[in-house]
């Protein structure tokens, strides 16, 4: 599904991420950690395309096709979607106008899709303005169920949810990911940063990788690695020469 | 072709299309009352609503000699060149619209001025609602689609009884070359709420206005609500006042700006003079192609225990906002048009239905045709 190679990126003069590899088969679920500010969010936002971020070496495949230098939204109808930490307010756009651009005009499955998310009362609403942390996640959720990707990276899904949302977006987010479909039937893909693990009750990842300072300093288990750094923390990976 | 316009229908095709865009039903359906005045020639009177009447302002003021007591009252004939140019007029055209005491329209009242010889169109309009009566004014004003050249001048005198409540939605169509200056004051009684709302989304050479609204009663509301978008050769100056004068009173005034290439200025005045009132001016402003957007929010207060506030914004539409949508697989020139179909997507409280989704048409048009 992807595959980026040899991957450095650059923002202004400073290189933020160095000789990235990462290969996420078909069906397959794989986490993201790393401490604050290690580029994990910056490594979302250039698999999607993002300005900004320049690409100085090394390519990114999507679905066997170069996207490296593709626009964002050509990589979105290929079949690409992102769950946004923070994404932007955009005044007097309503999210329910969204989705009837995104859908198709396909209203009853916004309709039903809201429902499902609670987010009927949100459609109305412009997009992500005075939504609190849970609501926005809610409405991530719903615009990428909307969205049906093939490939789903999601930053942070369930920070500053509180625990009744996060079993109902935990549950939205293994939909996305075809967790309800047999393994071998599973087409869905996914790249997920947790920082806690507690979308992992929701998800069965199937890799984890640590990023630290730009580079990857681990791949594994996603559980095994996750007990490590709620033991011991990052500096644990650092020390770590596993890779 | 301008020859024998006798009703909207008389009108090409594509005229009536002009007209339709500003809102008017050339058939008069879902209508409480309908004038149409082309250039000078007033062809057009209808009530068809009871307890609304319609009339052409000279027939009015011979019909009704009290009338006289409302005419150069709110707008006085000597404010500038254009209120005299009209005043100075031998005969005066335009319309009076008497809304009668608890009368409630249900469809709105159609008004038409429409220019199409390239000269000056003048209008003295007079608009009274009684005490409780509702009222809905939707005023399309355009030209000819081979009317170049041409001003149009228009004075509007509102009177808001008590507990009355009007609302008047103007739609603008004009040409590239034709200039507007309407001239409007409205006075509100006590618990009486006057919405003033004003789009405009073509080409206009130059358009001036500055509407005043008396807050007289107590616990009276004015909202004045502005769309419009700027395109080259375009210089609008579009400012709205309210002076809130008694005990309760409050204003609104909303804009939502955009240039192309044209130049707009915002101006906005509220002026709490006694206590107890409430004011709030709000203009956003996009730049999409170099032009002007000079946003001017007054506020003054007199007294204490009056609450006024501005904000103003001007700018260009976020980057991020684009990108966010390109992620959801719009292009960037879907994502932008669909940012900037939320930006004038204001929806105004109070207005009924059938004149909101005539503003959204008028932006949709807009939109169709490319921002």
């Amino acid at each position: 599904m992807l595959d980026i190679e040899d991957l450095h990126v650059k923002i202004g003069d400073r290189e933020v991420l160095h000789d990235i590899n990462l290969h996420i088969g078909e069906g397959e679920t794989h986490v993201l950690m790393g401490p604050n500010g290690s580029g994990k969010t910056t490594l979302l936002r250039t698999i999607m395309g993002f300005a900004g971020l320049e690409v100085t070496r090394g390519t990114i495949r999507f679905k066997g096709k170069d996207i490296t230098r593709l626009p964002i939204h050509e990589r979105a109808q290929l079949g690409m979607g992102m769950q946004f930490q923070r994404p932007p307010t955009i005044a007097g756009l309503k999210l329910g106008k969204l989705l009837q651009v995104t859908s198709g005009g396909n209203s009853e499955a916004v309709s039903d899709t809201a429902t499902f998310l609670h987010m009927d009362a949100f459609l109305e609403r412009a997009i992500n303005q005075g939504f609190s942390g849970g609501e926005i996640k809610r409405s991530e959720v719903l615009q990428l169920m909307i969205q049906k990707p093939d490939f789903v990276m999601l930053d942070e899904p369930e920070s500053g949810v509180d625990l009744e949302n996060i079993s109902l977006i935990g549950n939205a987010i293994a939909k996305l990911l075809d967790k309800d479909v047999h393994i071998v039937n599973r087409r869905k893909s996914g790249l997920v940063i947790t920082h806690t693990g507690y979308i992992l009750d929701y998800l069965d990842a199937d890799f984890g990788h640590v990023m630290c300072d730009g580079v990857f300093r681990c791949h594994g288990n996603p559980r095994e690695i996750l007990k490590v750094i709620k033991t011991s923390g990052y500096k644990e990976c650092l020390a770590c020469q596993k890779i | 072709m301008s020859e024998n316009i006798d009703q909207m229908l008389d009108l090409s095709e594509k005229d009536q299309e002009r007209l339709a865009q500003t809102g008017l039903e050339v058939d008069l359906k879902n209508r409480s009352g309908s004038f149409f005045q082309v250039d000078q020639e007033i062809k057009q009177v209808a009530s068809l609503e009871k307890g609304i009447e319609v009339l052409a302002i000279s027939e009015a003021l011979k019909k009704y000699d009290w009338l006289e007591e409302y005419s150069w009252k709110l707008v006085p004939k000597d404010k500038d060149q254009y209120t005299r140019y009209v005043a100075e007029q031998p005969e005066q055209n335009g319309f009076v619209v008497i809304a009668r005491r608890g009368s409630r329209s249900v469809y709105p009242l159609q008004a038409c001025l429409f220019l199409a010889r390239g000269n000056v169109q003048h209008v003295h309009n007079i608009v009274i609602a009684e005490e409780g009566a509702e009222l809905h004014i939707i005023s399309g004003c355009a030209s000819a689609s081979y009317t170049k050249t041409g001003s149009h001048l228009g004075v509007t005198e509102f009177y808001i009884g008590k507990d009355a409540r009007v609302t008047s939605t103007m739609i603008h169509n004009w040409g590239e070359e034709i200039s507007v200056f309407p001239r409007s004051a409205s006075v509100v009684e006590e618990n009486g709420v006057f919405l003033s709302n004003y789009v405009c989304m073509q080409p206009v050479r130059k358009i001036q206005m500055s509407p005043v609204a008396h807050l007289k009663g107590k616990n009276s509301v004015a909202r004045f609500s502005s769309i419009v978008v700027s395109t080259p050769g375009s210089a609008m100056d579009l400012g709205s006042v309210a002076h809130l004068s008694a005990e309760g009173a409050s204003a609104e005034l909303l804009t939502r700006a955009i240039t192309t290439g044209g130049s707009i200025v915002s101006r906005g005045m509220i002026e709490g003079q006694v206590r107890s009132t409430r004011g709030h001016i709000e203009c956003k402003g996009l730049i999409l192609k170099d032009g002007v957007i000079h946003a001017i929010p007054e506020i003054k207060g007199d007294v204490v225990d009056t609450e006024l506030s501005h904000e103003a914004a001007v700018g260009k539409i976020a980057r991020d906002e684009i990108e966010y949508l390109m992620s959801r697989g719009l292009s960037e020139d879907e994502a932008t048009a669909t940012i900037i179909r939320g930006f004038l997507d204001v929806k105004i409280a109070g207005l009924p239905d059938v004149l909101q989704k005539q503003i959204d048409a008028a932006i949709d048009a807009a939109e169709k045709s490319g921002f």
